[in-house]
């Protein structure tokens, strides 16, 4: 029943897509490891929970069968969000690695805010179920010895790069969400990359998994585990080498109170996140994220990224002194704040969505930047590059000091250099004197202290 | 074509398509490394501040140690369980185990994922970025914590409570079934079976 003893046992896998005992050029290399048996490694014996087994496995691995791939794509939509093609989307250098280049819409207005708040959401709704997955067949990576073939030798290798790359994400992910940069590499290089390492190693998995998934799926129903209760939990049929346990305890938890604590889980982790992405009341149970405080009950009370302070705003340059540079026509245009007042004025309510997941929707006004081009003198601008005060940056998530803006995004109705917000005056931190306001732009594309905008021509 | 099959399989140790698969997915992984550049991988100055050691690490983390970490506490708690089933045989059983597991995981699950909040993790970038400190999220931590294992221990008491219950109904009810109608019922259905199998069966033998 049990072949774990040191040794002795003739181990095989009928379970994995590779053959079961040792053949070819391993051949000898495994005898001597099983001879040699590290002293830390424990016998498959020790594995005594009684849910392990393909069924569940199967269901978590459905969940982010589902789940993971929605990361990926809207993970790789933010990089287009971000504009590559005007080289502001980080990393620079990535190849045929993206998706194919394409002009970010400015409509509907909340597409950023969905796509990169289902990101952020999602990925953190998924970390239970991956730390379920993960527990399902943890007992596999205390194999001994680890491989018996040049298949499962490359197996194992790919595996690494599933879960390093899945960790890798979360662990990035959350401590970027968190402002946590206890990192001294580029954030974007490594999230981008960890992705795609992540990738390869997903790709490789489903294919060699997903016919054992659906085989795993229709060896037990559904319904049939929602209705057993712990006392009559019986543990999958045993297969040697398999995920079930050889030697099982009985159950101390049915399978749909471990289905309801994973699911729990992730709905407690949604409750405490998404009110960052939704806003409006929810945003109260959001007890963990810096998006769910608020400083006072004013009209500027909604979250910023970055502080006039830490962006090294000088009172001096905001003051009376302050003019708006327009350039790309004939000659530069100067603007004081008044005189930016004094034409047509365009109010609309639209939302920030910025990368770190969380946004926030308000009502602001100023002057659109179609009438902004005009003034300069450029009719129908190919883009728009816009320059902040904004001095300090940080190398590890990028220079945010200035943004270039496609035509479609200077062009859409609602585009504009705010001058107020929900009423009143931009405070300092909101961008005062002037910022930029543009249907679902990046958040942090959004610049805040504009001092100059350089209209390109056709 | 078979004794050909037969000969790879042996040499490698699965169908060609694993193989096939295998190759495709390496040959991405080794254009993924090429597109980045392995020295953007590699800090040669604090090798620990690499993204090629942190993809590693977070493995070793999660395998070596979050993994026996929480595998250890389950067990510890399941010697627990144990001997207090031992000490308390032939009394009131309600398993506290879940009562323990589920609110210890919920608030272990929370310290994990917002730990730099809570212990005050990167606060100059967090203050440059928000203008706040992070000085409510341990407060709030603990306070979840605290309602957590409250909302446990409450359900775990009202269990016992109608645990209690039950077994007091259907022993008086034993009783009384027994005095009012020891001779229409034949004495088995009284007191000689153990308590939990009374239970059972007390629903249908009284009212």
């Amino acid at each position: 029943m049990a072949p774990g003893k040191p040794g002795g046992g003739r181990p095989h896998e009928p379970d994995c897509p590779s053959d079961p005992g040792g053949y070819g050029l391993l051949s000898r290399l495994r005898r001597s490891m099983d001879r040699h048996r590290p002293p830390g490694v424990p016998l498959r014996r020790r594995w005594r929970s009684p849910l392990r087994g393909p069924w569940l496995t199967s269901v978590f691995g459905t969940v982010l069968l589902i789940g993971l791939p929605i990361m990926i794509i809207t993970g790789l939509l933010s990089y287009m969000a971000y504009a590559p093609r005007f080289g502001q989307a980080l990393p620079a250098h990535v190849g045929w690695l993206k998706l194919p280049t394409f002009d970010w819409p400015s409509r509907p207005a909340w597409l950023y805010r969905l796509t990169q708040g289902v990101h952020v959401g999602l990925g953190l709704v998924l970390v239970p179920v991956v730390i379920a997955k993960l527990w399902s067949v943890i007992p596999r990576l205390f194999i001994w010895p680890p491989a018996r073939s040049i298949a499962q030798v490359l197996e194992r290798i790919s595996l690494v790069m599933l879960v390093g790359g899945i960790l890798f994400e979360i662990a990035t992910g959350l401590l970027f969400i968190q402002y946590d940069m206890i990192f001294w590499f580029p954030w974007h290089t490594a999230h981008y990359f960890g992705a795609w390492v992540f990738i390869a190693g997903f790709l490789i998995h489903i294919a060699l998994k997903i016919p054992k998934m659906v085989r795993g799926l229709r060896s037990r129903s559904m319904r049939k585990v929602l209705r057993t209760n712990r006392e009559d939990t019986r543990p999958e049929p045993h297969r040697p080498d398999g995920l079930v346990a050889d030697d099982p305890v009985a159950a101390t938890m049915s399978r749909r109170g471990v289905l309801a604590l994973v699911g729990g889980s992730a709905l407690g982790v949604a409750v405490l996140t998404a009110g960052q992405t939704i806003g409006g009341i929810t945003r109260q149970t959001v007890l963990f994220l810096p998006r769910g405080r608020t400083h006072n009950d004013g009209p500027d009370d909604f979250p910023i990224n970055k502080t006039a302070a830490a962006a090294g705003i000088d009172l001096a340059a905001i003051g009376s002194a302050w003019r708006l540079t327009l350039t790309g026509g004939s000659g530069p245009v100067l603007l004081d704040r008044a005189a930016l007042a004094a034409m047509p004025q365009h109010t609309a309510r639209l939302p920030i969505g910025c990368v770190q997941g969380w946004s926030t929707t308000q009502t602001w006004s100023g002057v659109r930047l179609a009438d902004l081009a005009a003034a300069a003198g450029v009719r129908a601008p190919l883009s728009a590059r816009v320059q902040s005060l904004q001095k300090i940056a940080d190398n590890r998530i990028g220079d945010y000091s200035h943004a270039v803006l496609q035509a479609n995004q200077v062009l859409d109705r609602d585009a504009m250099l705010a001058l107020r917000v929900n009423g009143v005056d931009l405070s300092l931190d909101h961008g005062y004197p002037a910022r930029i306001i543009v249907p679902a732009l990046p958040g942090v594309h959004n610049t805040k202290w504009v001092s100059s905008i350089d209209f390109q021509a056709r | 074509m078979s004794e050909l099959l037969a000969r790879f399989r042996r040499f490698y140790g699965s169908h060609p398509l694993h193989l096939l698969t295998m190759v495709a997915g390496f040959s991405l992984a080794g254009y993924i490394l090429f597109t980045f550049n392995p020295k953007a991988l590699w800090n040669p100055h604090a090798w620990w501040q690499s993204i090629a050691v942190w993809l590693v690490a977070a493995v070793i983390f999660h395998d070596f140690a979050l993994f026996p970490l929480y595998a250890l506490a389950d067990r510890l708690l399941g010697i627990a369980a144990r001997r207090q089933r031992r000490r308390r045989r032939g009394q009131l059983r309600v398993p506290g185990r879940n009562h323990v597991r589920i609110p210890t995981l919920a608030s272990g699950l929370t310290l994990l994922m917002f730990w730099p909040g809570i212990v005050k993790q990167g606060s100059a970038t967090y203050s440059a970025a928000t203008g706040q400190t992070q000085q409510p999220f341990l407060g709030r931590w603990l306070l979840l914590t605290a309602v957590l294992f409250s909302a446990s221990a409450f359900g775990y008491a009202v269990r016992l409570v109608l645990a209690h219950r039950r077994v007091q109904d259907v022993t008086n009810q034993a009783d009384q079934g027994t005095d009012q109608s020891a001779d229409t019922h034949p004495p088995r259905h009284g007191c000689t079976q153990p308590k939990d199998e009374t239970a059972a069966t007390g629903s249908h033998h009284d009212r």
